[in-house]
């Protein structure tokens, strides 16, 4: 069992602030994988929850504890809302839920710091972000990813391969077309970083409205999880995904060559994983040290290693737009209190009605 | 002091205005919300447009806080740490305090009147204060800059301005020190009006200290020449006395000897007079003087003075006063010597008599004698000037004194042959505007 029931998450989102009640879905939120770097227990400790694979994020892990003897780093991977909620909940308790939280869904990050959940650390490395990756002090964007799309180069062919959500939109216009109920994205009520991506679609561009109109009327399926959705297109379920995460694809696809990813023409989305150390962090000290690292070049060649981050220098991936930090079509998502708005109460029921009005025939887990 | 006084204004100046600005927005971002609220199927809907948001954002480093309140104070959306405002107003400010940061809090009214609702809704927006503060800082930074500025030009120009007000003062200390112990004459500088008024005093100063020095050297001079003649005489005769053996001879010597004594005294007396005349010229200050009154005391101490005085003096004197400014003292002694003169060397009767003349007022002694040869006016009442010679008893000193007392006076000694006969001299001063009667 990866993921919980929508009703439960919701339940465990909007009664953090009340007071610690003992509900049972509260106390059964769990990590997806945990792991340990570094030494054995017994000295210094540094606790990290993380909505990032730990395949990903292994070789920063790892060089990370190399530099620190004596350092034991226990890394729990975490769905995005359970991840928030945790946190939201440990905030309201006045504990820290963790040494350091990094999250893709960078809305939720901005509400904890929002809501007064992180502590400031500043740097000469943090000092020379830029202004969209560090807000306050408090959350700075480590990683540069891309939403992207996905396809499988066995089952579609050359001239249908999509190179723009015009594209995609047109492969699912005919009657009876090929692609009807094989296009895969994300569940935005399960998935925080699915959600984000689809508020920020919205926003972006009149596209979203035919997007979402043809991705209804034709069937495709909203299912959960970066790699459940790239191991679907990989094995021929799906044939197309939307909006995934370019690490993820990228790393699948350079050892799958059913695989092909594609950075949309038209437009972009750029997301920046968010890192923040939370209030009342027992080590502070390490974690505001590993934010360092993540943003000096050795964590970055950590990073790039497994597509965190583009690889440095204009040889990159030119087919992902990569190369060119100032292109037109890249839409990078600040972190800063606009993100809000996707997480209002009334907004976000209104968001998901008109989805599951789009998705009538989503996968339903439960 | 003053500046601190100043940095505190520019601070207040500074928060007030960071205030307005970071008020707008929070207005601004209140309205959008507010605009976005509406009724489906009778329920109140809050569709927050991004744009409001954005608009907060502008604050970059401010964290947000938000709630919309329904008519009855349930929270519709938003954080359900915010209270409902209970202020009347449609637009109403508030600090509260959010997480820990005090926060600037707007609540904006909007009422409805549809048929499916009636009602008001609240939209409460707030902001910590991190870009207000910072933007206050800042305002104040650039206001205490320009003040700074301002200050410090005011301070040079002050300095400024001092130095170049004071520079003449400066100078007349340079030329003051640089003169000679004797050089008494005018200072010639070219001075603002305001150090004008200085030079002026220190020339009067000057002038002053001249006239005294050059009547003491005057006064030297003319003493060590009227003594040195009658006191070599006396020696003489006193030797003569010594070496006669006859005794009626030497009985008459002496006699001379006496003589020429008595005058050398009275000499003395008249060049301690001048002296005194002359200091008190200078040194008294001028008071409204009669001249009626001065005829008269100079009669009855003239009449008490000489010996057998059967010659009359006949005072002729107007009914109104005839005022002039001046000493008493040192006109009284200047009509003494006149009546003296007319006495010894001129014919009685004597006539004494005082008038205004326009802007001139003049005392005026006559007798019926020669009186001085006309060549000799000019002459008369300068120092060494006697017309019977250096004779001792005839004490030549006494028209100077007059001559000397008219200068002090600002006036002159003039002398006349009326058409009547005799001869006239007159003591003219300016007359003095009678503007009250002192002594009537």
């Amino acid at each position: 069992m990866r993921t919980l029931p929508a009703f439960l998450f919701r339940a465990a989102l909007f009664l953090t602030a009340l007071l610690a009640a003992p509900q049972a879905p509260a106390a059964e939120l769990v990590p997806e994988a945990t792991a340990v770097f570094g030494a054995p227990a017994g000295g210094e400790r540094l606790l990290i929850k993380s909505t990032t694979d730990v395949a990903a994020f292994r070789p920063a892990l790892e060089a990370f504890a190399g530099t620190v003897p004596g350092l034991r780093i226990d890394y729990e991977q975490w769905a995005s809302n359970d991840l928030y909620a945790v946190a939201a909940k440990a905030c309201a308790q006045a504990r820290p839920a963790a040494d350091l939280l990094v999250s893709s869904a960078v809305d939720l990050q901005v509400r904890l710091v929002n809501d007064g959940c992180a502590r400031p650390h500043r740097s000469a490395l943090t000092d020379r972000l830029p202004e969209d990756l560090n807000w306050r002090s408090e959350l700075f964007g480590v990683t540069r990813e891309l939403a992207v799309m996905v396809y499988n180069t066995r089952l579609v062919p050359p001239r249908e391969a999509p190179r723009s959500r015009f594209d995609l939109i047109d492969l699912l216009r005919p009657p009876g077309s090929n692609y009807a109920g094989r296009i895969a994205t994300y569940d935005i009520e399960q998935s925080g970083l699915g959600y984000l991506f689809a508020f920020v679609d919205a926003q972006q561009a009149t596209t979203f409205g035919a997007l979402s109109e043809a991705l209804g009327r034709s069937g495709a399926v909203a299912t959960c999880c970066s790699a459940e959705i790239i191991d679907g297109v990989a094995r021929g379920d799906y044939l197309i995904a939307y909006n995934v995460l370019s690490s993820y694809a990228l790393a699948r696809a350079e050892t799958d060559e059913r695989l092909a990813v594609v950075a949309p023409e038209d437009y972009t989305l750029v997301l920046s994983r968010a890192a923040l150390i939370p209030k009342g962090a027992e080590n502070a000290f390490r974690a505001a040290a590993f934010i360092d690292f993540l943003l000096s070049p050795p964590g970055r060649s950590a990073l790039q290693a497994t597509h965190l981050l583009p690889p440095s220098g204009a040889t990159g991936d030119a087919a992902l737009g990569l190369s060119d930090p100032d292109d037109a079509t890249l839409r990078p998502i600040a972190l800063s209190p606009s993100l809000l708005v996707g997480l209002d109460r009334h907004k976000r029921a209104q968001f998901i009605r008109l989805w599951r009005q789009t998705f009538p025939w989503r996968l339903d887990r439960d | 002091m003053s500046g601190l006084a100043v940095a505190f204004a520019a601070l207040a100046y500074g928060r007030q205005a960071a205030q307005q600005a970071y008020d707008r927005l929070l207005i601004g971002a209140a309205g959008q919300i507010a605009g976005a609220v509406s009724i489906r199927d009778g329920e109140v809907v809050v569709d927050i447009p991004a744009s409001a948001f954005d608009l907060l954002a502008l604050a970059r480093e401010d964290r947000v806080v938000y709630a919309v309140f329904g008519p009855d104070g349930t929270l519709l959306t938003g954080y359900d740490e915010l209270q409902r405002p209970e202020a009347a107003e449609d637009v109403a400010f508030a600090h509260a305090s959010f997480a820990g940061e005090p926060v600037r809090l707007v609540a904006l009214k909007r009422h409805f009147a549809e048929r499916a609702f009636r009602g008001t809704v609240t939209v409460v927006v707030g902001q910590t204060l991190r870009a207000r503060s910072e933007l206050a800082w800042d305002i104040a930074g650039s206001a205490l800059v320009v003040v700074a500025v301002a200050g410090l030009l005011m301070v040079a120009l002050v300095i400024f301005a001092i130095r170049s007000a004071l520079l003449p003062l400066r100078r007349i200390e340079n030329l003051l020190s640089s003169r000679e112990p004797q050089d008494l004459t005018p200072l010639r500088l070219a001075v603002p009006s305001e150090i004008g008024h200085l030079t002026a005093a220190i020339n009067r100063f000057m002038a002053r200290i001249d006239r005294q020095v050059t009547a003491t050297r005057g006064l030297i001079a003319d003493a060590s020449h009227q003594l040195r003649t009658p006191v070599t005489a006396l020696r003489a005769q006193a030797e003569l006395a010594a070496e006669e053996n006859d005794p009626e001879r030497q009985r008459a010597i002496v006699a001379r000897i006496h003589k020429r004594a008595v005058g050398l005294g009275r000499l003395t007396d008249q060049i301690l007079s001048h002296a005194m005349i002359i200091h008190r010229a200078e040194a008294v200050p001028r008071e409204s003087v009669d001249l009626r009154l001065v005829a008269m005391k100079a009669v009855e101490e003239t009449d008490a003075g000489v010996e057998g005085a059967g010659a009359p003096i006949r005072l002729d004197l107007p009914e109104e006063p005839v005022l002039c400014r001046g000493d008493e003292f040192s006109l009284v002694e200047a009509v003494k010597n006149l009546l003296n003169n007319a006495l010894k060397h001129g014919r009685p009767p004597v006539d004494l008599s005082a008038a205004n003349e326009g802007e001139r007022a003049l005392i005026t002694v006559r007798d019926t004698g020669e009186g001085l040869p006309p060549e000799d006016w000019q002459a008369a009442s300068r120092r060494f000037f006697d017309s019977a010679g250096a004779s001792p008893s005839q004490a030549g000193l006494g028209l100077a004194i007059v001559g000397a007392v008219a200068k002090a006076h600002g006036g002159s000694l003039k002398f006349a042959r009326p058409p009547e006969g005799g001869f006239a001299a007159s003591l003219v001063v300016p007359a003095a505007p009678a503007e009250k009667s002192e002594k009537a």
